[in-house]
């Protein structure tokens, strides 16, 4: 059983339909391989009996002829935002210490359901606030691939656990989130595939809350097949959510078949940033061509209140983390650090419990959210969400899919940008305009910088259409070629 | 717009979060940094645009005003730092 820990989903569930191997098989090549990459700080909880308990039931159903579909048998990672039922979840933070949730967010039931069998709970940047993976209360999380000069990098942020997780194969696949770029901008960094599917498509029940009208889960795994069927097991309307959305789910992987003649790709001529990368500006290049030749017309088109959403954005994101965040008060869960009087135990418990990264945005969200500053700024970032939001709709009118560049750069050295907040704020410059528009976005790695390390272009689509933007990332993966283990095993 | 020491001691302490007095300057100098870099929403002219209130256009559901959830106080207190006698507690409020 060699390579067991290379396969794509698709692959094992060809594999396990055979016979060719077992779940738990995989289950233990996985084990094995999660102990060896301990290095890389890509977990938090291992949870390698569970994995193995699920993965015989998964073939004590196959050996009575009954499978759960193409997830069943499945070893996936679950971002340690999602709460797991008697099972150690704490958001990368020091405040949900000791946290064992009596109950399972929908998402990951949906994938137990679906029988993928769960190998652990993946690090993340503290509450899921940061691009680099830096903010973790248990330690920084490192890029299974390295700089030219043997230099550790960072895997982006905030889902970096499960992007590296993919990367250094210690999962088959896993789940992420994404409220600004956090499932794209490390899938981008790590050479995965990530995608952030429209709000509203995975019920965000039972995931602990960032910014609860940008928070969307989603896949993160190798290829963009195995994207379309994860999804597939995570999506769906829950009652248990009032912002989860009432439709149908597609068979995600059937929209792969087909082809992209004639599909609009529209180019936003506002993500040509002044100081572009020559790199990046050549790889998106690259993906027009590579579309072009596919049979698609490009247009160009224009978003023009792009150069404003990372700025209403950390309006928008801190004040409703500000408001999620209030619930951490030493009383019902997590750290209780004593003090004199109730507001002292409060002050305590919070100061010592939060890290610095999260402090900052709870306290520019309740300045934001203060009297006198609401409407100067929290409304008006609102309003200008409209407008973002409106540059997309009258796009989408002209065009079926819009392709832009994932990050602004590769991967950076463990230490770089971490002195001013804003120069990390921008690593989310391209992925941030979507998300305020609860749009559909997509990662595909798509080549290499000068200097060796993955580079991803991301694909926007309408809402609720993630079968275009699928299908599309599949011919821009199909062209670009691009190998996972050259660079990670190399 | 710059924030001072006094205006970071308030919101902290509207957010319940100490902040020990000599890291007051330093964190607003950092804030009123990313303040600042905000500041440029202002040059934009928003007269007349409805703020976002949701992103799905999608009617918010009603449901019947039942009881569908509960009798579950061990789980719910399960996770309490400081439980006792099935509530939770926190420091003495009333003199």
């Amino acid at each position: 059983m060699n390579n067991l820990t290379d396969i794509t989903i698709a692959d094992a569930r060809d594999k396990l339909a055979s016979g060719d191997c077992s779940a738990v098989d995989l289950a233990q090549a996985y084990i094995k391989a999660m102990k060896t990459g301990r290095d890389l700080n890509a977990y938090i909880t291992e949870t390698p009996e569970i994995a193995i308990d699920r993965a015989k039931a998964s073939d004590d159903r196959r050996a009575k002829g009954e499978t759960l579909g193409a997830m069943d048998g499945i070893p996936i990672a679950i971002k340690d935002l999602f709460c797991t039922k008697d099972i150690l979840t704490t958001a990368a933070s020091h405040i949900l210490d000791g946290f064992v949730p009596p109950y399972e967010s929908t998402v990951s039931a949906n994938l137990q359901d679906a029988g993928a069998v769960m190998l652990g709970k993946t690090n993340l940047d503290e509450f899921a606030m940061g691009s680099a993976n830096i903010t973790s209360y248990y330690g920084s999380v490192k890029n299974p691939w390295k700089a030219s000069d043997g230099k550790d990098l960072v895997p982006g942020g905030s889902s970096g656990g499960s992007a590296a997780a993919v990367a250094g194969r210690m999962a088959m696949a896993a789940t992420g989130t994404d409220t600004g770029g956090s499932i794209r901008q490390p899938a981008s960094f790590c050479g995965i595939t990530g995608l952030k599917p429209t709000y509203g498509r995975c019920s965000r029940w039972g995931t602990i809350a960032f910014a609860s009208s940008l928070d969307q889960a989603g896949p993160m795994t190798q290829t963009v097949r195995d994207a379309a069927i994860m999804l597939n097991a995570m999506a769906g309307h829950d009652v248990k959510d009032s912002t989860s959305a009432p439709v149908d789910v597609p068979n995600f992987e059937a929209a792969l078949a087909g082809d992209i003649k004639g599909l609009k790709i529209g180019i936003p001529k506002e993500y040509r940033m002044d100081g572009m990368s020559p790199e990046i500006q050549a790889l998106w290049d690259q993906g027009v061509e590579w579309l072009k030749a596919a049979g698609a017309e490009i247009v160009d088109i224009s978003l023009p209140h792009t150069k404003y959403a990372l700025a209403a954005y950390y309006i928008v994101a801190p004040a409703e983390a500000s408001a999620n965040l209030a619930r951490y008060d030493g009383v019902r869960y997590g750290l209780r650090v004593p003090g004199e009087s109730l507001d002292d135990m409060y002050l305590n418990t919070r100061g010592e419990g939060f890290g610095e990264e999260v402090k900052r945005r709870i306290l520019i969200g309740t300045y934001v959210l203060s009297s006198g500053y609401y409407d100067a700024y929290y409304i008006k970032a609102q309003k200008v969400r409209t407008l973002i939001s409106n540059d997309f709709k009258a796009a989408f009118k002209d065009v079926d899919v819009i392709l832009t560049p994932t990050a602004p750069s590769a991967a950076f050295a463990v230490g770089e940008k971490q002195s001013d907040p804003v120069a990390m704020y921008l690593n989310d410059v391209f992925t941030v305009p979507a998300s305020l528009a609860g749009l559909p976005g997509i990662s595909v790695p798509a080549g290499l910088s000068q200097n060796g390390l993955p580079l991803g272009l991301q694909l926007l689509g309408r809402p609720f259409d993630e079968e275009t933007v699928l299908r599309t990332a599949h011919v821009l993966e199909t062209n670009a070629g691009f190998t996972l283990h050259s660079g990670v095993k190399g | 717009m710059s924030l001072d020491k006094d205006t970071v001691k308030n919101i902290a302490y509207l957010a319940r979060i100490r902040v020990e007095e000599d890291k007051l300057e330093p964190l607003a100098s950092e804030l009123s940094s990313i303040m600042g870099w905000i500041e440029q929403l202002q040059e934009l002219d928003t007269d007349g645009v409805e703020p976002m209130a949701s992103v799905v256009d999608v009617q918010l559901p009603q449901r019947n005003d039942v009881v569908n959830d509960g009798g579950c106080r061990d789980a719910v207190l399960s996770n309490a730092p400081d439980a006792e006698d099935g509530f939770y507690t926190v420091p003495k409020v009333v003199e």
